[in-house]
C-alpha cells in the first residue's frame, strides 16, 4: 500500500521531466528566423563531442539558435521553475492557496527599484560594465520583503503569519505609491517602466542566464529540501510544533529562499504574473496536494509552461513581441478553468 | 513508564491569568482528568505542557525539564490530541497518521520503511485500514477523531495529552474512543492527562480528577472525592444528583429546576 504512493509520484515525476524535455526542444526549434525546425536537434547533436552530423545549418543560423533562442529558453525555464516553486512554498508556509510569490512585496519593491533606474538616467547606464537595472530590481525586491518581515514580526508577536501578510500588503502599497509618484514626475519613462512590469524574455542573453542560475539553484534546492516539512505545516503552527517541528525556523528559511529566488527571477525577466499561482494549483489538481509531489512537479511544469508560453509571443505579431506576462495570463486562465471543470466532473 | 511533574505552571494571555500555579505529579501509567467549567484553564494547561503557549513554571518528564530538551525530543515524549485538530481536507488517513512519525524523521529526511510499516500496523490494530486511503474531508466526525488518536499513538510518546477527545462524538463513539485510550494505556503503560466535560465519563475512566475553577485547582483526588454534589454546585453552579453504582462507578444526573 505504502509503495503505491511512491510509485505513482515517480510516474508523475517522469511525466513532468518528459514534458520539460518536449518544451525545451520546442523552444529551441520554433522561432521567426533561423534554420528549419527539424534541423535544430541535428545541429545540437553535431555540436556534441565525437558526433558529426551534416545538419545543413549555416553558421549564422547556428548563432540565432545558440545566442538568441537557447538563452531565452533556458531563462524561461529557470524563471518559470523558480516562480512556481516559490509560489507553492509560499502557499505552504502561509497555508493559504491564494498567495503568490509576490505576496510580501518583492514585486512592488523590484518595480520601485527598476523605476528608480529608469527615472534617474537609463540612457546613461548603457555604457556601464554591469547593467544596474536587474541589480536595482533585485535590491528593491529584497529590501521590500526585509521591511515586511521586520514590521510583521515586530508587531505580530511571534505566532501569527497574518500580521506578516498584512505587513506585506502595506509595504506593497507604499512601494507602489512611491513608484507612481516617481512616474508622475517623469512621464517620459512610463512606457519603458510599463513594458518592464509586463515582463519580458525577449532580450535574454547568456549573461542573464548566468546571473540567475546560482539563485535559482540555491533557492529551489533549499525549498525542495523542505517539502516534507511543508506537509507537516498543513496541520497548523500549534500542531506542527507539537509534532516536533520548529515552525518559525522553517517559515523563515522557506520565505528567505523563495524571496531570494523570486527577486532574482524578477530582476532578469520583470514581473511575470500568474505563474506562481496557476502552476502549483494545476499540479495539485492533477497529482494531489502533498508538497512532496507538488514542489518537484511545480519545478518541471513551471519551467515547461513558461517556455511554451513564450513561443506564441515570438511568432504572433513578429517582429513586435507580445509581453510574456500577457501570454501567461491569456493561456493560463482558460487552461486553469478547464482543469477546475474536469476535476469537478471527475468528482 | 514515565511520570509527568508539573511545578507551579501558570499561563496568562495579555493581562488575564488563565491558569495560576498549577502543580501536580502524574504517576507513571496514571490517568489524570482535568475538569472544570468552560474557560477554567484546562486547555491552557495542556497547551503549556506540550509547549504551544507561553507559560511560567516547569514541566518535567521523568524528572527532566522539557524546556531543556530540543523540540523534536519533546515530541517523542509527549503526544497531544487538540480539541479542534486541523484536518487538511485532501490528506489521506494514512498520510495524516504518518505525521505522527515526524519527531523520528530527521529535518530534511523522509520517513523510513520502518515508519511506514509502523503506521500500517497502527491502522490495522485500531481497525482503521478502511480509512487509510480515504481523504479526511470525506470522513465522519468519529472516523476523524480515531485518526487523530492514531496519529498521537504513532508518536510512540509515553505521555498522552487529550483535550476534549470526545466532545464531537455520540455516546457510542465516546465510549469507544475512551476504551481505546484506556486499552493503549494498559498495553503500553501510557501516562494520560485529559480535559473532559462529561463528568460521568471522567469519573469512569480517570484514576484521579483535578477540578479547576478560574485558573485555580479547587478540588483534587479520586472521582468519589471530587464528584460531590455540593462541590459541583459551588463551581459549576449546577444542581445535580451524584449516584454511585454498586460497582463503585459514578453517575452525575442533573436535577430539573423547580
Amino acid at each position: 500500500m505504502v509503495t503505491t504512493i511512491g510509485r505513482s509520484s515517480r510516474w508523475w515525476f517522469a511525466i513532468g521531466i518528459a514534458a520539460l524535455c518536449v518544451a525545451l526542444l520546442a523552444g529551441v526549434m520554433i522561432g521567426p528566423a533561423g534554420p528549419t525546425w527539424w534541423r535544430v536537434p541535428l545541429v545540437f547533436l553535431d555540436k556534441l563531442p565525437f558526433i558529426t552530423i551534416d545538419s545543413g545549418v549555416s553558421t549564422s543560423e547556428w548563432l540565432i539558435v545558440w545566442q538568441v533562442r537557447t538563452p531565452r529558453v533556458l531563462l524561461a525555464a529557470l524563471v518559470g521553475a523558480m516562480l512556481s516553486v516559490s509560489g507553492a512554498s509560499y502557499q505552504g508556509v502561509f497555508r493559504n492557496p491564494l498567495v503568490d510569490p509576490y505576496l510580501l512585496g518583492v514585486a512592488a519593491g523590484a518595480g520601485l527599484g527598476a523605476t528608480f533606474v529608469f527615472t534617474v538616467n537609463r540612457a546613461g547606464t548603457s555604457g556601464w560594465l554591469v547593467d544596474p537595472l536587474p541589480l536595482a530590481a533585485f535590491i528593491g525586491g529584497l529590501l521590500a520583503v526585509f521591511v515586511t518581515y521586520v514590521v510583521g514580526t515586530a508587531f505580530g508577536g511571534d505566532r501569527s503569519s497574518t500580521t506578516l501578510v498584512l505587513a506585506g500588503v502595506a509595504v506593497t502599497s507604499l512601494a507602489t505609491a512611491l513608484q507612481t509618484f516617481m512616474l508622475q514626475r517623469n512621464t517620459d519613462v512610463v512606457r519603458q517602466v510599463y513594458s518592464w512590469i509586463l515582463g519580458r524574455l525577449s532580450t535574454a542573453t547568456w549573461d542573464d542566464v548566468r546571473l540567475v542560475v546560482p539563485y535559482v539553484v540555491i533557492s529551489t534546492t533549499a525549498l525542495l529540501l523542505h517539502r516534507r516539512l511543508l506537509d507537516v505545516l498543513r496541520v497548523g503552527d500549534d500542531e506542527a510544533s507539537a509534532l516536533g517541528t520548529n515552525v518559525r525556523r522553517v517559515r523563515l528559511v522557506v520565505v528567505v529562499a523563495a524571496t531570494l529566488g523570486t527577486a532574482a527571477a524578477v530582476a532578469v525577466s520583470g514581473l511575470i504574473g500568474f505563474v506562481g499561482i496557476i502552476v502549483p494549483h494545476a499540479v495539485r489538481l492533477l497529482c494531489g496536494t502533498s508538497y512532496r509531489v507538488v514542489l518537484p512537479m511545480s519545478l518541471f511544469v513551471g519551467a515547461a509552461f513558461l517556455i511554451l508560453a513564450d513561443i506564441p509571443g515570438r511568432i504572433l505579431d513578429n517582429p513586435a513581441e507580445t509581453p510574456i506576462g500577457v501570454v501567461t495570463a491569456f493561456l493560463g486562465a482558460p487552461f486553469f478553468l478547464l482543469l477546475l471543470r474536469t476535476r469537478q466532473v471527475a468528482r | 513508564m514515565t511520570s509527568l511533574a508539573l511545578e507551579n505552571v501558570s499561563v496568562s494571555y495579555d493581562r488575564s491569568q488563565a491558569l495560576v500555579g498549577f502543580s501536580d505529579l502524574v504517576k507513571p501509567g496514571e490517568w489524570l482528568c482535568l475538569i472544570g467549567p468552560n474557560g477554567a484553564g484546562k486547555s491552557s494547561l495542556l497547551r503549556a505542557i506540550v509547549g504551544t503557549t507561553p507559560h511560567t513554571g516547569r514541566v518535567l518528564v521523568d524528572g527532566v525539564a522539557l524546556s531543556s530538551r530540543p523540540q523534536r525530543r519533546r515530541a517523542q515524549l509527549i503526544a497531544y490530541v487538540p480539541q479542534t485538530p486541523v484536518l487538511p481536507p485532501d490528506m489521506t488517513g494514512r498520510e495524516y497518521v504518518l505525521l505522527g512519525r515526524n519527531p523520528f524523521v530527521s529535518h530534511f529526511g523522509s520517513e523510513a520503511h520502518h515508519d511506514k510499516s509502523f503506521v500500517d500496523d497502527i491502522l490495522s490494530r485500531l481497525d482503521l485500514q478502511s480509512l487509510a486511503d480515504r481523504k479526511l474531508a470525506n470522513l465522519s466526525g468519529g472516523e476523524r477523531q480515531r485518526l487523530v488518536v492514531a496519529r498521537a499513538i504513532a508518536q510512540e510518546a509515553p505521555v498522552l495529552l487529550l483535550d476534549e477527545p470526545t466532545s464531537a462524538l455520540d455516546i457510542g463513539h465516546q465510549q469507544k474512543a475512551l476504551e481505546l485510550v484506556d486499552k493503549l494505556r494498559r498495553e503500553h503503560g501510557l501516562t494520560v492527562v485529559s480535559a473532559m466535560h462529561d463528568l460521568t465519563l471522567a469519573g469512569t475512566y480517570a484514576d484521579r480528577l483535578s477540578l479547576i475553577h478560574e485558573g485555580h485547582v479547587v478540588a483534587s483526588g479520586t472521582p468519589t472525592e471530587v464528584l460531590r454534589s455540593e462541590t459541583l454546585a459551588e463551581f459549576y453552579g449546577v444542581s445535580v444528583n451524584v449516584h454511585t453504582e454498586p460497582d463503585g462507578s459514578i453517575a452525575i444526573i442533573p436535577r430539573r429546576g423547580s
